[in-house]
């Protein structure tokens, strides 16, 4: 690994007209790392994204891309990354190779390099039985690895990828992170978007985008540690009256619904059985917080200090 | 510029041009519908006059001038009548143009060298074919009555009196005066226009729309690439279209190609690259095929049909759509054709409008890099 960040954001701004989509966002990202830009639809992933990747100018501050300004080395920095939009763009009427070949011309790969990688990235992804068939005609999944397949030839040194697993089944999704780690334990740095948090989970560090402004950001491990609440599990018969309880308890700062139990957010140092003592029915467990909770305790802490 | 990059946008282009037998249909089949639609429907020329005709006199005199509209391709007479009721029904349901009525003295007062009227009525509606129907008939009716005064000057011994001025007209270019012969060549300017515009203004607006184009503008390709590569493809569309326009005219139409093939297609080359840089502007402005495609076919087809002096002169326009003309591309081409196929002018004299036809194309392909060159909003 490089000591040198492979991606540099200072004092980006964005507008939009009024809007300001992204505000004073400072980040650095290290060679050879999976970065996870993470927020509720709306709060600038993409935007941030595509600025990063030279498609889109900032209103204001500076990135570095590899070692290239992108905003006045655009072509240097478009041969070193692979970009991989949100809906990719591939021609449907054309078919899996020949999409391959279209994006290899692009990028100027040699012919001889382009029929030693094109099987190999067929071969990883499994698709070489559908090396013949119309993009049109695959699944979600096997789209998403076209679309990969085709921002991996030119062998980037960063690759972005916006969402890429949206509307994609849970298998597909898990074989679309074993390519990704293998690309990364080849050397490649990825920096993806996503608005699901078990994906979140698989990054080196993540970054929490609210409202344009990144108010978290460090690896999903740290991040859970680091929530200023102790958080319990409540689990029985009757959670919409434990809700109603712990909402009125003095001593619990959040409480949410998280599936078949409820997430109760108490000051650190809060024993169990303070929690226990306020919904008696019920099982109460100290839990460790899922970056869900982190997330969502973080967003409701933001909103409540901006109103 | 590089020529791979350009080159895989070219060959991507062609396969989705293969791939939609729609479009490719509309692309071949178009040009051939306008043609015959135009070629044979788009007719100027006023001949076959459908006419009716009263004889009150009945007398050789009368028959005389009658023959020579009975016998002239100009007029198509379609029947005697005895009164005024199926003349006026006759143009009131417009089965005829005309109707020549010869008044019952014709001959006698004829045969006494007095003057003496016929009658000719005709539908004004249109006015243009009546306006020539009546120079027609004025000719004809000229012609007997001074064949009828010579005869008159010999049977009094004066000796044939020829007229003091005898007007020698020669007809050049279109000896025959068949307006095919002007309208096809035009033809192939509208045709050119339209089928370029329309068939590339879907398709920037198809990457965007696709996502395509966010794609692409993250790989190194230029937009000076991505355009000439876009172009290429449908030259090869419009190179067809333009091939199978001027052998239709020539065998079908039977219009003569006078001058020289090679100005023919090089002015057709430079005509074609800037329709064609036209719809993929307005595909790179509006980003969205229906729209784009719709300025397409309005943006080509009005103005290079009225204003190109296609059919209709510039000379006797108003002033406005006369200044408005020389920005439409079409004018230049629709010259060049004109002058090549018919009078078999050469570069000496056209330089100007292929001149022009370059400038247009180069401003527009100049405007679609720079479009090109535009990020995601």
């Amino acid at each position: 690994m490089n000591a040198a960040p492979i991606i540099t954001i200072r004092g980006l701004h964005r507008k939009f007209g009024d809007i300001e989509a992204v505000h004073d966002l400072n980040l650095e990202v290290a060679r050879g790392e999976i970065f996870g830009l993470v927020g509720p639809d709306g709060a600038g992933k993409t935007t941030t994204l595509r600025i990063t990747c030279g498609l889109m100018h900032a209103t204001a501050g500076e990135v570095r891309v590899a070692g290239h300004d992108v905003r006045a080395e655009v072509g240097a920095v478009k041969d070193r990354i692979g970009y991989m939009a949100q809906k990719f763009g591939l021609y449907g009427d054309l078919t899996v190779g020949e999409n391959l070949r279209f994006y290899a011309d692009l990028f100027g790969i040699d012919k001889q390099q382009r029929d030693t990688l094109t099987p190999q990235l067929l071969e990883m992804t499994r698709m070489s039985p559908f090396v013949d068939r119309h993009a049109a005609k695959l699944s979600g999944g096997m789209k998403q690895k076209l679309a990969l397949m085709c921002t991996l030839l030119h062998r980037p040194e960063v690759l972005f990828l916006d969402e890429p697993t949206n509307g994609v089944d849970p298998v597909s999704r898990r074989d679309f992170w074993a390519i990704l780690y293998q690309l990364v334990h080849e050397g490649m740095t990825v920096f993806v978007t996503t608005a699901y948090l078990d994906e979140a989970e698989r990054c080196d560090r993540v970054g929490l985008l609210h409202k344009g402004r990144l108010i978290l950001l460090d690896s999903p491990a740290r991040l859970k540690n680091s929530l200023p609440l102790a958080c319990f599990e409540v689990r029985g018969d009757d959670l919409r009256s434990y809700r109603e309880a712990l909402r009125r308890a003095a001593n619990v700062e959040d409480v949410e619904l998280a599936g078949s139990s409820i997430h109760a957010f108490a000051p650190q140092g809060t024993e169990e059985a303070a929690i226990q003592a306020i919904v008696p029915g019920a099982r109460v467990r100290r839990i460790l917080p899922s970056l869900e909770d982190v997330f969502i305790a973080t967003v409701r802490r933001e909103e409540n200090r901006a109103a | 510029m590089n020529p791979r990059r350009t080159l895989a946008i070219f060959r991507k282009e062609l396969l989705h041009i293969v791939r939609d037998p729609l479009s490719l249909g509309m692309a071949l089949a178009l040009p051939m519908l306008l043609l015959i639609l135009f070629g044979y429907a788009l007719s100027l020329d006023v001949d076959r006059i459908p006419l009716l005709i009263w004889d009150q006199d009945k007398t050789p005199q009368s028959r005389a001038l009658l023959d020579r509209f009975r016998g002239s391709r100009l007029f198509a007479v379609q029947g005697d009548i005895d009164s005024y009721r199926p003349a006026e029904l006759g143009l009131d349901r417009g089965d005829v143009l005309a109707v020549l009525v010869v008044p019952i003295d014709f001959g006698h007062k004829l045969a006494a060298g007095q003057q003496t009227p016929v009658q000719m009525l005709l539908d004004g509606s249109d006015s243009n074919t009546a306006s020539i129907a009546l120079g027609y008939a004025r000719a004809m009716v000229a012609g007997y009555s001074s064949e009828v005064r010579t005869e008159y000057q010999v049977r009094n011994g004066a000796g044939e009196l020829k007229p003091p001025v005898d007007p020698q007209l020669r007809v050049m270019f279109n000896n025959e005066l068949k307006s095919k012969n002007y309208i096809v060549p035009g033809l192939i300017a509208v045709i050119l226009m339209m089928i370029g515009a329309m068939l590339t203004s879907l398709s920037i607006a198809r990457e965007w729309e696709n996502g395509t184009m966010e794609e692409l503008l993250s790989t190194p390709v230029r937009p000076a690439e991505l355009a000439l590569g876009k172009l290429g493809a449908y030259f090869v569309l419009g190179f067809v279209d333009m091939v199978t326009a001027v052998l239709a005219g020539v065998f079908v139409f039977g219009v003569p190609l006078r001058g020289s093939l090679p100005l023919l297609f090089v002015s057709g080359f430079t005509f074609l690259f800037g329709a064609l840089s036209w719809g993929l502007l307005l595909s790179a402005i509006t980003r969205n095929q229906l729209l784009a495609f719709q300025m397409g076919l309005i943006s080509s087809f009005l103005p290079s049909f009225l204003l190109s002096g296609f059919i209709y002169s510039i000379d006797n326009m108003p002033l406005l759509p006369q200044v408005i003309s020389y920005v439409v591309p079409a004018r230049y081409f629709v010259a060049l054709l004109k002058g090549i196929f018919l009078k078999a002018t050469g570069l000496q004299i056209l330089w100007m409008e292929l001149l022009f036809l370059a400038t247009y194309a180069v401003i527009v392909f100049a405007l679609l890099t720079r479009k090109l060159r535009e990020k995601i909003a």
